[in-house]
């Protein structure tokens, strides 16, 4: 059996849930933002920054530089607010929720019941505080009380701007501005909900933080926007997740998150995205256009992203560090798997500012079926970044014989004293190496599994262990059927 | 006992015809040597043997264990019993040979229904050849042959077909490439490995391998048939007068 014969993977997130929504007619005016803003009883201040935001989206053109192709975007066709209907008046406790909705998240292997692990019940995820967004809302939020009592603030952004505006305020739209990009833009405008989390001065947050993202009504774009501020000395690791239903229309996610780290401060963000990808034909599938950003304001501050990409029909995604503070340490470490149609554009920016600033760039490009895969990086070393160094390594495997890989890599420097490594190699898995594991008695599924995770496992040890073993998991099922 | 049965074997790549009429038995317990010229088609044989995608069967039966293997996938003939080491084993990086050697192991007894053995027994069992064969335990961390020398490979190879104990083992100009310490190290490999109950097919293109693997049977291929059997000592005879006198 040839590396050619791939076939498409059974997406295994693709039910619809059936259930209540209160959905706004398509289309985006000024009414519309402020009928986002009005349900989520905003102050003033907040509305007029949306409507900064939409009147300054209105000027904006999508942009075209990326390597991806698709009929462009009919943005009066999707709905821009959608919540399931009995969250009228929100629910406050987990009895209030839809058991159809919990049905949901239990399909999906996410505990809602914190109580099952606080009564020393082992699960799959001990010690993980979840919170959940189910198209525009914010559905629940786990072991609030306990992290209340290391002083962590850890809720939905809708509620944190009625509880905590001052924090809102002072750094929203701070690392990601309202008209950095179209797509930002867009966010910035209609944002539903997402996360916000603080953690206070020298506090290490107890547990891994989490957020899971859903998809789940028909021609909705969703837009949430997460917000994470670690203060002085604090530590905090966040996980994030992404599901939605099999449909054969494209749908739009276009986040954005902005991290913050002040001195000595530390955040570990890590993504498993796994959208719908579409068909084996390409048909349907999320366009996910993403702005994840985080500033090391202070010195010795250190923000890392890790991303596992498998899922989107479309990803276009940059999780950036802007490295301000002196000493101050960004890290990308990202896997991106395409298979059939997929197309993915993405990569980093690490943006040296402050002295002695250090970046570390690890890329894995997996492509198979008629997919296309591209790294796009930049670093930036400011004249003001004595003793900035980068280290970048992008590599790229290639499965089968009609997948593409490209690499993108940006290097501005205007620093005499920067070291900047670049490292690339592009490999593919031949009928070879198939074929040795064949005669061993390894079927040809399996081990194409085992050289992608071999190829990935830089990356993957930098996983929280939960996640590394669904990263795991989910590369597997994205690659099930890869070999006829 | 005929494990291996092959009856007028026709198998081209790419279009060329290869083998032309290969008649060969091996019985249970022997050792049978197949040489020849250049391109008299050893190779395809023992590929075609694993059934490696490319190499295709004409015309002709191959039997292995009474089955015919003409159209079986390559993991099902293995976890049947088919060995084959590679004349260049090829380097899987990223894939530690520990992880490799496990998956394999789990493969065959799951075929076999047996119970999976544990890490520990396997490590042991692992590190217990390797000393034999004279490679550092070490290598079982590093990737699938990565950064393997030529010797290393092959002792690889030989590692992999005791741990594995199939019931043919094919070999592919296993001896090519190796020194004569390397040479005596693998030959005592195979020696390990052959008992009654298995059999071996030992492909190669010099007498010196069969210096130290005495075998039943030696066969010699030419444009893709056999074209003369005998004991032992044919192989001696080859080395000295060469192929041209049976080919002409």
């Amino acid at each position: 059996m040839p590396v050619e014969d791939l076939v498409p993977s059974e997406y295994s997130a693709g039910f619809v849930t059936d259930i209540e929504s209160e959905t706004l007619p398509p289309g985006l005016d000024e009414s519309v933002v402020r009928f986002i803003s009005g349900k989520k009883q905003e102050p003033q201040w907040l509305t007029d920054w949306r409507l900064q935001a939409y009147a300054a989206w209105r000027a904006m053109t999508p942009p075209t530089w990326a390597h991806v192709h698709f009929k462009p975007i009919d943005f009066e066709s999707i709905s821009y607010y959608s919540a399931p209907k009995n969250f009228e008046d929100g629910p406050t406790s987990l009895d209030e929720v839809d058991p159809e909705l919990l049905r949901t998240y239990e399909k999906l292997g996410i505990p809602l019941h914190e109580q099952e692990t606080l009564a020393g019940v082992v699960r799959q995820t001990p010690n993980v505080a979840v919170d959940v967004v189910f198209d525009s809302v914010s559905i629940t939020t786990t072991f609030k009380e306990k992290l209340a009592e290391a002083g962590v603030i850890f809720c939905p952004i809708s509620e944190a701007v009625q509880e905590h505006p001052e924090l809102v305020q002072k750094y929203l739209g701070t690392v990601v501005p309202q008209r950095d990009n179209f797509y930002a833009a867009l966010n910035s405008a209609v944002f539903s909900d997402g996360s916000f989390v603080y953690i206070p001065p020298g506090v290490r947050c107890p547990m891994e933080l989490s957020t899971y993202f859903r998809i789940n009504a028909q021609n909705t774009g969703q837009f949430e926007r997460t917000l994470i501020i670690a203060d002085a000395g604090s530590y905090v690791s966040y996980l994030e997740g992404c599901t939605a239903p099999m449909r054969d229309e494209n749908q739009l996610h276009a986040a954005v998150v902005e991290l913050v780290a002040l001195e000595d401060a530390q955040i570990k963000y890590s993504t498993v995205q796994n959208w719908y990808p579409g068909d084996k034909d390409g048909k349907g599938g999320i366009y996910n256009f993403v702005t994840k950003r985080g500033a090391c304001r202070g010195a010795r501050s250190k923000i890392s992203w890790t991303q596992v990409e498998t899922g989107s029909a479309i990803t276009w995604k940059y999780p950036s560090v802007i490295l301000r503070g002196d000493d101050s340490v960004g890290e990308f470490y990202s896997v991106a798997l395409t298979n059939n149609y997929q197309q993915a554009d993405t990569g980093t920016k690490m943006i040296h500012l402050g002295k002695n600033t250090k970046s570390t760039i690890i890329s894995k490009g997996i492509s198979a079926g008629k997919s296309q895969n591209s790294y796009r990086g930049l670093v930036r070393i400011s004249p003001t970044a004595d003793g900035a160094r980068n280290y970048t390594q992008c590599d790229s495997l290639l499965i089968g014989g009609n997948s593409g890989a490209h690499t993108f890599p940006y290097i501005e420097n205007k620093n005499l004293n920067a070291i900047i490594e670049h490292e690339a190699t592009t490999s593919k898995v031949s009928d070879e190496q198939l074929f040795l594991c064949q005669q061993r008695g390894i079927d040809a599924e399996k081990a194409v599994s085992m050289i992608v995770n071999g190829f990935c496992k830089d990356v993957f040890r930098e996983l929280p262990m939960e996640f590394a073993v669904e990263a795991g998991k989910l590369l597997e099922v994205s690659l099930e059927g890869a070999i006829g | 006992m005929n494990i291996l049965e092959i009856k007028d074997l026709h198998v081209s790549v790419g279009g060329e015809q290869i083998l032309k009429g290969l008649n060969l038995s091996v019985e249970q317990g022997s050792v049978h040597a197949i040489m020849g010229p250049n391109g008299s088609g050893k190779s395809t044989l023992a590929n075609v043997l694993a059934g490696k995608p490319g190499y295709v069967i004409d015309r002709g039966e191959i039997h292995f264990d009474g089955d015919l293997l003409n159209d079986v996938d390559p993991e099902v003939r293995a976890r049947a019993g088919l060995f084959l080491a590679f004349q260049y084993p090829v380097e899987i990086p990223g894939v530690s040979n520990m992880e490799f050697l496990k998956a394999a192991v789990d493969s065959l007894a799951a075929a076999r229904g047996g119970e999976q053995t544990t890490a520990v027994e396997f490590v042991k069992s692992v590190r217990k050849i390797a000393t034999a064969l004279d490679l550092n335990p070490e290598f079982l961390k590093r990737g699938v042959n990565e950064g393997f020398s030529g010797g290393e490979r092959k002792r690889n190879e030989i590692l992999q077909l005791l741990l594995l104990n199939p019931r043919l083992a094919v070999l592919d100009e296993t001896d090519s490439g190796l020194d004569i310490d390397a040479m005596q190290t693998v030959a005592d490999g195979i020696n390990r490995f052959r008992d009654a109950h298995n059999c071996v097919l030992l492909i190669t293109h010099y007498q010196r391998l069969l210096n130290h693997v005495v075998p039943d049977v030696v066969h010699v291929l030419s444009d893709g048939v056999i074209v003369k059997s005998g004991e032992k000592d044919l192989a001696v005879t080859l080395e000295e007068r060469g192929y041209a006198w049976l080919t002409d």
